[in-house]
């Protein structure tokens, strides 16, 4: 299923400089002409869709590729696999990959999150260690922060990680590992003092080598029937002591800042695009081939309406992101924006991704391997997936008591 | 398919500081208990208030500087008339918006000379267009037998305009008449209509003012009619869709402030009602939609200019109008629900709110004529 109209420039094309579009136009043929061929899966739209060891060598080779020709960490230094350009560059080469639509850079916890926090961070020695193998994705990542029992409150973390001479000994279990199984390094968010008096003081946070005895991981079936997630065990397992990032007890803080960098180039993350977008244009491309009661689906009037709601809500999402730069706009609640965004556009591609199961008709009941799906089974593959962000990093309920109490002032319950 | 593609959305330091100034100005002169007092009377807002915005330019922010206005541009009314909404300040603001800019896209240079700037200075203009309840008719009710071959008196009209705002205090009327077939604006000086012509309504929503306008009997000469009608009469209305959403977006920001100050004092069962995520979640989901209207408002704020109404403006407009009013219809009913037995009386608030929100609603189309203009413009 390809992306609408590639043929449109980025809207941000008009702001580049002479040698922005020279740049924009070497990026765009180098992914056209090295766009890989369909490896006759389907491909994964986010990083946490892989769960084969074909899906891991096509999107391993195809990030390793990106970086060689140059376009994935090049605001990064020199002396690390980084290119050491502006930012800007790597915001025009995410916006052609993103408009090509070619396969994600997968190794997302790694360029996004433990990346720039190294860099930030991060001795010399570390900084040497890491940075290049998360660009050329010899080295994957995996996160380390929720727990079975507590999956949207980190604060309850119960893993332990007990100091024992040049050591730290961890005990307990990690659920929702992406890429688990495949990750040679965990960024690992676990209690080094039970004791501590506010419980967000009690953590650290650890740079954590998964290649280690006393780690097992088990992969996660999804409801897709794919993997791509682990469940992860630590029983005993010893890490060397400067695996620790900061000092103890400033896990929390560590874990916060990790956050923030996820937000893109501009944030300090290495690039690549993440996720492969699914929009309404996609949907109406869908709608516009389907035929029901002996004419066009998208001549039926209820079907009409329906689709146009969803437009006026995309289009809201969009307009959103703007709003939310121009304070004299945001006056009235002014983190409603910022907080709510998960929630709305989770929510919004749950929705939609399900709207389009129902028009598919009969066809909508077939699965992801029945040669008669529309495009291979995307929808329905995309509509279940979609629940991990619906669920994930605070579910859409927690989301919105969040927003209930942060954002109007409400009493917790 | 990319006729979704435009999401311009800018805001002038101009524009924020009327945005402020509206605000406190809509704070200050109508508080709960001023617009409750105007809830009977005649015209249904305060004459002195309206001489202030008139004072203020408010009349003149959309008007040509050769008219005797400020130029400031249509985008520019509407954060002032958001506030009027948040406020529930009754005035002719957006009945007379409308026809001056009904006279700047498609008057003559005469018919813009005299009105303007009497606008400019507080003279009230009011669009009268429906002809019965259904705003995807073709808005031509009012027959006009042409006269003018046989004794150049001109054109006679017959017929009636409903819910025409604020017509009691209006000055002049911009009419849609059927002139040989075809839709046409015509002007028609208040002062021309015959005794009993102004019959008015009883409205659900007691801060607003509407009649029903005959207009049987009256004579105009060929040159009160608007020679770029068509033109002007399709800008119009969806200028009139994005000014009432506007409004209705400041009511929803009001009606949230409302129902969340009752869920932060209101305890039943020893607990905060706010505490309750029966009325946490339904609130929080008012203030996304909020959110929604208002990034799509100040799009089409963006996106209009002075000239035709574009296709982008016209998408930004519907969609503007969709949103906004079906959000203050979701918030105004929850407010009155979420109020308890204090939201059933006629003294708590949000009674203003749900009554404005089904004026809101039928102004200018509601949501679903403008879902079904969209449908055409995005999918066919």
């Amino acid at each position: 299923m390809s992306r609408n109209n590639p043929s449109q420039p980025s809207p941000n094309a008009i702001h580049d400089s002479a040698e922005q579009t020279q740049f924009r136009a070497q990026v765009a043929a180098w992914l056209e002409d090295n766009r890989p061929a369909d490896p006759g899966f389907l491909l994964p739209q986010t990083f946490m869709e892989v769960g084969s060891e074909p899906v891991l060598d096509f999107l391993r080779e195809w990030q390793h590729r990106v970086w060689s020709a140059g376009y994935l960490g090049m605001a990064w230094p020199k002396q690390y696999g980084g290119q050491g350009m502006s930012r800007d560059f790597q915001r025009i080469a995410d916006e052609e990959m993103k408009r090509l639509q070619v396969p994600i850079c997968f190794n997302v916890i790694g360029l996004g999150w433990a990346g720039p926090l190294i860099l930030d961070n991060g001795s010399d020695y570390e900084k040497e260690k890491y940075l290049k193998g998360i660009l050329n994705a010899e080295d994957i990542w995996c996160q380390g922060f929720s727990e079975p029992n507590h999956g949207s409150d980190l604060g309850s973390i119960q893993t332990r990680a007990e100091r024992d001479g040049d050591d730290y000994i961890i005990n307990g279990s990690k659920i929702w590992t992406t890429m688990g199984n495949y990750a040679k390094y965990m960024i690992l968010l676990a209690r080094t003092d039970p004791q501590a008096e506010r419980r967000y003081n009690g953590l650290s946070f650890f740079l954590a080598p998964m290649h280690t005895g006393g780690i097992t991981t088990q992969p996660i079936q999804k409801i897709t029937g794919e993997y791509g997630f682990t469940e992860t065990f630590f029983s005993d397992a010893r890490i060397p002591a400067n695996c620790i990032m900061g000092e103890e007890g400033q896990g929390w803080r560590i874990a916060m800042q990790t956050l923030q960098y996820e937000r893109g180039a501009e944030a300090g993350a290495a690039g690549g695009i993440s996720i492969l977008s699914i929009v309404m244009d996609d949907l109406i491309k869908m709608a516009a081939e389907i035929e029901r009661e002996g004419q066009p689906l998208l001549q039926d009037p209820v079907t009409r309406d329906n689709l146009v709601k969803f437009m006026i809500e995309e289009k809201a999402l969009q307009l959103a992101e703007k709003r939310s730069d121009i304070a004299a706009l945001c006056r009235d609640y002014p983190n409603s924006l910022a907080l709510s965004g998960k929630l709305r556009s989770t929510e919004f591609f749950r929705r939609m991704r399900q709207h389009a199961l129902t028009l598919q008709g009969a066809q909508g009941s077939l699965y992801v391997g029945d040669k008669d799906t529309i495009g291979g089974g995307f929808w329905q593959r995309a509509y279940l997936n979609n629940f991990s962000t619906t669920i994930g990093g605070g579910t859409s309920q927690v989301q919105a008591n969040i927003i209930g109490e942060h954002v109007l002032g409400l009493p917790k319950d | 398919m990319t006729r979704t593609a435009n999401t311009a959305l800018s805001f002038s330091d101009e524009q924020a500081m009327l945005l402020e100034s509206a605000k406190g100005f809509c704070g200050d002169k109508s508080d709960s208990n001023a617009v409750r007092s105007l809830l009977k009377s005649e015209s249904g807002y305060n004459p002195g208030v309206w001489n202030e915005m008139v004072a203020l330019g408010w009349t003149g922010i959309a008007i040509p500087e050769q008219y005797g206005g400020f130029a400031m541009g249509l985008g520019s009314t509407v954060p002032v008339v958001e506030s009027m909404g948040r406020y529930l300040l009754g005035t002719p603001f957006i009945a007379t918006t409308l026809a001056a800019q009904a006279l700047l896209r498609g008057g003559s240079e005469a018919q813009r000379e005299k009105w303007l700037p009497a606008i400019v200075e507080g003279a009230v203009g009011s669009m009268a267009l429906l002809d019965n309840e259904d705003w995807g008719a073709k808005l031509c009710g009012v027959s006009a037998t042409d006269t003018t071959a046989i004794s150049d008196s001109g054109i006679l009209l017959t017929g009636k305009k409903l819910l025409v705002a604020d017509a009691t205090v209006a000055d002049f009327f911009v009419v849609s008449i059927n002139h040989g077939g075809n839709p046409a604006l015509a002007i028609v000086d208040a002062s021309q209509l015959g005794a009993g012509a102004i019959s008015a309504n009883t409205l659900i929503d007691e801060t607003k003012r509407a009649a029903t306008v005959d207009f049987s009997g009256v004579t105009v000469s060929p040159d009160a009619l608007l020679p770029h009608s068509e033109q002007a009469l399709k800008d119009v209305r969806l200028i009139g869709a994005l000014l009432t959403a506007a409004e209705a977006t400041g009511t929803s920001a009001a009606t949230l402030d409302c129902i969340v100050s009752y869920l932060t004092s209101r305890i039943q069962f020893g607990r905060l009602i706010g505490s309750y995520q029966s009325l946490k979640h339904p609130t929080v989901d008012i203030l996304l939609q909020m959110d929604s209207a208002r990034s799509l408002i100040y799009h089409a704020a963006t996106v209009l200019d002075e000239g035709p109404v574009s296709e982008d403006a016209e998408i930004a407009c519907r969609m503007a109008k969709a949103q906004a009013t079906e959000t203050l219809l979701f918030a105004g009913d929850r407010a009155v629900q979420f109020h308890g037995g204090m939201g059933f009386t006629y003294d708590c608030d949000a009674m203003l709110y749900i009554r404005r929100a089904q004026w809101a609603q039928h102004q200018y189309g509601d949501a679903q004529h403008h879902r079904l203009h969209l449908a055409k413009l995005l999918l066919d």
